[in-house]
């Protein structure tokens, strides 16, 4: 039992359920910080007039350094940001722990497939080929 | 419009997008986008970040319940991946760079091609509902008997046919912001055969890593506005969950169909809005 297989090795069930954990701690604390960043900036910006066609607020928050710096200055634009930010990487946890979790498993096969994943999302997120 | 107000509107709507999309089973992205660009004017590629922030919000909410019902096959999710993640990218790239009215009239075909999987899939497994519904035990349609159970199919799986529909769902979820669960459904439940149950849960455990691919490529690209995105996830997470409570033990066959229409008029109003008809 304890999540265990019978050769001491992590269950798939063990596995699923960190996943689970995962999952549900990153959506929570990016809906967190989406509402604590967009209450703010409703606060600051509420009655500006707005050009909801485009939004220029959008350029200048496309890089992780540039979104925690204006975070850490409590730009509540940046703060929600930060929450995209976060919601995104969520998935790629899951891809990770998975990876990591199939790699006590011994299951090359799995940690291979899961490495090709992780190397696409870098090159989703970063837009290098490596 | 201040932003209060365009605020207070994006969120009601998202809201009411969340909900029809929980309760129909296409997904709060499906009904955001064009409520986005039809009724508020909204650009379409901002609408598709927003969308898509929301769609990694709410199948991941939806994806941690039923890992711990143990539905999911994680091992097919993972290798399937491969080509959703792929795929996505692929189509992200090609948004951020067409105008937005010829985004519009493929999300307008593409949408009126979800209803019809949607429904047709939903009619061949009633009872078999991802969110939990309960109905009657599937039948299979094209037959006067229900048949064997599914579980008890011996087909190998046939990888190769699965592997690139899920290409082409994830080009889609790329290309226009949704999770593009209906052809998912299609690649796991028949052309590789697996459970029903199994299908649905599985394709929703893909979706979030599906359109982090394609996130990714928006946010670089400046698409994903805080502004925007802060009520359109917001909205869809709060209206999905309402949308799920509401599905259990409900009868709601005719609400899905009644839906299904609206969103069937969405799609076409759409194409209209492109085509600048």
């Amino acid at each position: 039992m304890s999540g265990r297989r019978q050769d001491g090795r992590l269950s798939d069930r063990a596995i699923a359920l960190a996943i689970s954990l995962v999952l549900r701690v990153g959506v929570a604390l990016a809906a967190a910080l989406v509402a604590v960043g967009g209450i703010a900036y409703l606060v600051q910006n509420g009655r500006r007039e707005t050009h909801y066609s485009h939004f220029a607020s959008a350029q200048s928050l496309t890089t992780p350094a540039a979104i925690v710096r204006g975070a850490l200055a409590l730009d509540p634009a940046a703060i929600i940001a930060l929450g995209l930010v976060v919601l995104v990487l969520t998935p790629v946890a899951r891809v990770v722990l998975a990876l990591l979790a199939f790699a006590e498993q011994r299951d090359r096969l799995y940690v291979a497939f899961s490495l090709i994943v992780l190397t696409v999302l870098f090159i989703g997120l970063t837009g290098h080929a490596l | 419009m201040d932003v209060l107000a365009f605020t207070a509107v994006v969120f009601a709507g998202s809201l009411f997008a969340g909900f029809l999309g929980s309760l129909t089973g296409l997904g709060g992205g499906v009904v955001v986008v064009p409520l986005l660009t039809v009724a508020l004017g909204v650009d379409v590629r901002y609408a598709i970040g927003a969308s898509l922030v929301s769609v990694i919000a709410t199948s991941s909410g939806a994806a941690a319940a039923y890992l711990r019902e143990g539905f999911t096959n994680m091992r097919v999710g993972i290798f399937l991946e491969v080509a959703t993640t792929a795929g996505a990218i692929v189509g992200a790239s090609v948004t951020t760079r067409l105008p937005g009215t010829t985004i519009e009239v493929v999300f307008g075909v593409v949408l009126l091609v979800s209803v019809y999987l949607t429904l047709a899939i939903r009619e061949q497994a009633a009872g078999a509902a991802p969110l939990g519904g309960s109905r009657a035990p599937p039948r299979r349609r094209g037959g006067p008997n229900p048949g064997p159970p599914r579980e008890g199919a011996n087909q190998p799986p046939r990888g190769p046919l699965g592997f690139g529909i899920m290409a082409g769902a994830g080009l889609i979820s790329g290309l226009l912001g949704i999770g593009s669960g209906a052809v998912k459904v299609l690649a796991l439940d028949q052309a590789m055969r697996l459970p029903f149950k199994v299908s649905t849960t599985t394709s929703n455990f893909m979706i979030g890593v599906t359109a982090a691919a394609g996130a990714g490529v928006y946010l670089r690209r400046g698409f994903i506005s805080p502004s925007l995105a802060m009520p359109v996830m917001l909205g869809v997470l709060g209206g999905s969950l309402i949308g799920a409570r509401l599905l259990i033990g409900a009868r709601v066959r005719l609400l899905r169909v009644v839906f299904a229409l609206a969103i069937l008029a969405l799609g076409v109003e759409m194409i209209v809005a492109g085509l600048h008809l």
